[in-house]
């Protein structure tokens, strides 16, 4: 028994030892040949396996495009589902390399649980779903509702503050995933279901009946969701956080696609030729070759052309662009300049 | 050791001289020598561990500090025994999560033991439809992991009863059961809760203030336990000395239930009967879907293992023990009541005792249904929300140890009673 104890011991110290290692983030992924994302357990239009079990989605993309500017393949990633209990823990303890999984942006995240995010890839906030024939218009009418959470977020702290304000009571049903919550609100265990709008929008998508299900206007938080890294790590950091500037930038100038094969030789515009590797060398600052971009953009598309394929109007979960345009469409997408 | 020290004991014992290599090729201290080695490594190793804990804990920038448990939670628990809301502390959310988890566990060992006595006793039934219909419950249950269990019962409640809504209007589709007293919707269990019309107030303890009614109530209860003793050790000691056995039962109720009885009426109780308004039930006593899944799943689970210890425990005492009370004339229920069962039970009990702590340590899975027990509040959301992972599991493995041991301790008092006297 006690030999057991003392192996145990001995593993347990060894798990600890291992993560403290001195390799870079960037090494140890070009050495595995492979990026390991976490995503959420299935949001369409974020992140969800498709019909061939290939994930899709806007914060899927994010991380095909990391891939294909590390590792010049966009489908070099491996991703792994993590609940929102455990998202955190696994990024932490260097299971994944990055998480990509709708996770709001805030101070004590940023500061205390020592994570960096790296930006915005989809400005939302919280909202209300309830059933159509229940007649409610407004989230001011929910007194005494039972509402379906998923515990261990930003939304449920919100939900506290937000029934406490207005003064009204709630019953809260704790559930664990996405999923989980959906079954619980179609078997009517509770009146309303609160997260993001956004996944709001792409939960309702994937009902039998979406009509029936009416999202209320009440926004009441500000949830910029966005990819995370740990701290420590300055230049993994770097790199994620540039991934998603080129992507917004481009849509910003007009880098597609469909013509960046024509603009990487070399255009009139000198951003352009900065951020397509064209002129100057920005690669070579993080670590990188010159033609990262350009690879990170052809992996899905610029930004627009990602929001357009995945959650956008064309799509079923029809978001409209709103605060995720470009700053100069009136949004507040708002890529620093590459230079 | 020093070559002064090894003089000493040379004078001190003369005849056996000791030398060094006697540690290893002298029996009498070999085993001590490798035990006291053995303890010096487990020492290092844990030396070890916690120092490689604390210089990665600061590696990573991070200190080691409870400071959070004071810091307002933020988030709302459905089920709390005490007085909490958002803005009370994280060490408070504990604490409503600790409740949950120790009622789950009684209510999940309370029916784990009656479903186990019944069914164990009914297993060894000569009726063969009873005893099959038992073995059955027992193996179903058993092999199929508690989880599971729990899931499906978890499922049962939310997909199949009727929603709030089907109770309303003039020609509702769903109907309150026991003169509209009981309603089973798809969000729990609502059930008529007693209240009072005087009330004395709580009784201020710091951290939880019980009402002092249900306290008067419960010692009313304990006294009335007591004097029943009291009345069965006189019927016991009459009947050894006259042969006759004083009636006895009417004194039973009458000392448990009078008492309780009298202040029920003095305090005022009625019942409060739940009610349909906006858009749930309100009123009376709320038994969510996560506590009636965790206590079916729980209970019926862990008493198909509580029968199969009943079981082994009557089939342990020998035939003769039963045949000898029938020839005395003890009617088979009696029999079982006072010849088989004080002799099973010391062959139960310390199985009982691990069932009761597997149950106890099972109350972890509450997440599964959402169930807010310790696991998902202290373990769950304030990790979560504060990031403080160590400290947050160490807290709460130090609580279920505490609470583990606690219930073995006590289970092993009554063990201690209930064992075979050799005198």
């Amino acid at each position: 028994m006690k030999k057991s104890v003392f192996y145990g011991t001995l593993a347990a110290t060894a798990v600890l030892a291992g993560a403290a290692s001195a390799q870079t983030t960037l090494e140890t992924v070009q050495q595995r040949g492979e990026l390991i994302c976490g995503v959420s357990m299935g949001l369409a239009g974020f992140s969800a396996p498709d019909a061939n079990g290939v994930w899709q989605g806007l914060d899927v993309a994010v991380c095909r495009a990391v891939a294909a500017a590390v590792l010049s393949d966009p489908m070099a990633v491996s991703f792994v589902p993590l609940t929102s209990q455990t998202r955190f823990s696994a990024l932490a303890s260097s299971e994944i390399d990055m998480l990509s999984r709708n996770t709001t942006w805030t101070y004590s995240r940023d500061t205390d649980l020592q994570l960096t995010f790296v930006g915005v890839t989809y400005y939302d906030g919280q909202g209300f779903m309830v059933p159509r024939e229940l007649g409610v218009s407004s989230a001011t009418e929910l007194d005494g509702a039972t509402v379906c959470i998923e515990t261990g977020t930003t939304t449920e702290l919100n939900l506290a503050d937000f029934f406490r304000i207005n003064g009204m009571s709630y019953e809260p049903v704790p559930v664990e995933s996405n999923a989980e919550a959906q079954q619980q609100y179609l078997a009517g265990a509770c009146d309303v279901y609160t997260t993001d709008a956004s996944a709001l929008a792409a939960v309702r998508a994937a009902f039998p009946e979406p009509g029936a299900h009416v999202i209320l206007p009440e926004i009441v938080s500000k949830e910029p969701l966005g990819p995370v890294v740990r701290h420590g790590d300055d230049q993994w950091g770097d790199i994620v956080r540039w991934t998603l500037n080129a992507l917004i930038a481009a849509e910003e100038l007009g880098i597609t696609s469909a013509n960046i094969e024509e603009l990487k030789a070399g255009t009139d515009n000198p951003e352009i030729n900065r951020i397509l590797g064209a002129e100057g060398d920005l690669g070579a600052m993080i670590g990188l070759d010159s033609e990262w971009a350009v690879r990170a953009i052809s992996a899905g598309g610029n930004y627009g052309e990602l929001f357009a394929a995945n959650v956008g109007e064309q799509t079923p979960i029809g978001l409209a662009r709103g605060l995720n345009a470009q700053w100069t469409q009136g949004g507040l997408l708002y890529a620093p300049p590459f230079r | 050791m020093s070559s002064t020290g090894d003089a000493r004991m040379q004078s001190a014992a003369p005849k056996a001289a000791f030398k060094l290599s006697m540690l290893l090729y002298d029996q009498r201290y070999r085993s001590i020598t490798i035990q006291i080695v053995f303890l010096f490594a487990l020492m290092l190793g844990i030396a070890w561990l916690v120092d490689n804990t604390i210089n990665n804990l600061r590696a990573l920038g991070r200190d080691f500090s409870f400071a959070f448990l004071g810091n307002p939670a933020g988030y709302d628990i459905n089920q709390r025994l005490i007085e909490y809301d958002s803005q009370m502390t994280h060490g408070r959310a504990a604490l409503v999560g600790l409740l949950n988890t120790i009622l789950l566990a009684i209510m999940a060992c309370a029916l784990a033991t009656v479903l186990g006595i019944v069914a164990g006793v009914l297993r060894l039934s000569n009726n063969w439809i009873v005893a099959r219909l038992m073995t059955i419950y027992v193996e179903i249950f058993r092999n199929i992991p508690t989880l599971v269990w729990i899931i499906i019962f978890g499922a049962i409640m939310s997909e199949s009863m009727p929603a709030p809504s089907a109770f309303r209007g003039d020609d509702p589709s769903a109907s309150m059961l026991l003169g509209d007293a009981v309603a089973m919707t798809n969000r729990g269990v609502y059930i008529p809760a007693i209240l009072f019309d005087n009330n004395l107030g709580n009784l201020n303890l710091g951290v939880v203030s019980p009402s002092i009614n249900w306290i008067l109530v419960l010692l009313a209860i304990l006294g009335g336990i007591f004097a029943h003793k009291r009345i069965v050790a006189h019927a016991t000691a009459v009947q050894n000395a006259t042969g006759e056995r004083p009636k006895t039962w009417w004194k039973t109720i009458a000392v448990i239930a009078g008492p309780v009885v009298l202040l029920f009426i003095f305090f005022g109780a009625h019942l409060e009967y739940p009610e349909l308004r906006g858009f749930n039930f309100q009123g009376g006593i709320h038994m969510r879907n996560s506590l009636i899944a965790m206590w079916l799943g729980l209970g019926i689970y862990t008493g198909a293992f509580v029968a199969e210890i009943v079981r082994s425990g009557i089939l342990a005492i020998s035939r003769g023990q039963s045949e000898a009370a029938a020839a005395l004339g003890l009617q088979p229920g009696k029999t079982m009541r006072l010849v088989i069962l004080p002799q099973a039970l010391r062959v139960i009990i310390p199985p009982l005792i691990s069932q009761y702590l597997n149950i106890t340590k099972n109350t972890s899975l509450g997440l599964a249904v959402g169930y807010m027990d310790l696991r998902s509040t202290l373990g769950g959301i304030t990790i979560n929300q504060t990031g403080r992972e160590l400290e947050g599991m160490l807290l709460m493995m130090a609580i279920y140890l505490i609470v583990s041991l606690t219930i073995s301790s006590l289970m092993n008092v009554y063990n201690n009673r209930v064992k075979l006297k050799e005198r």
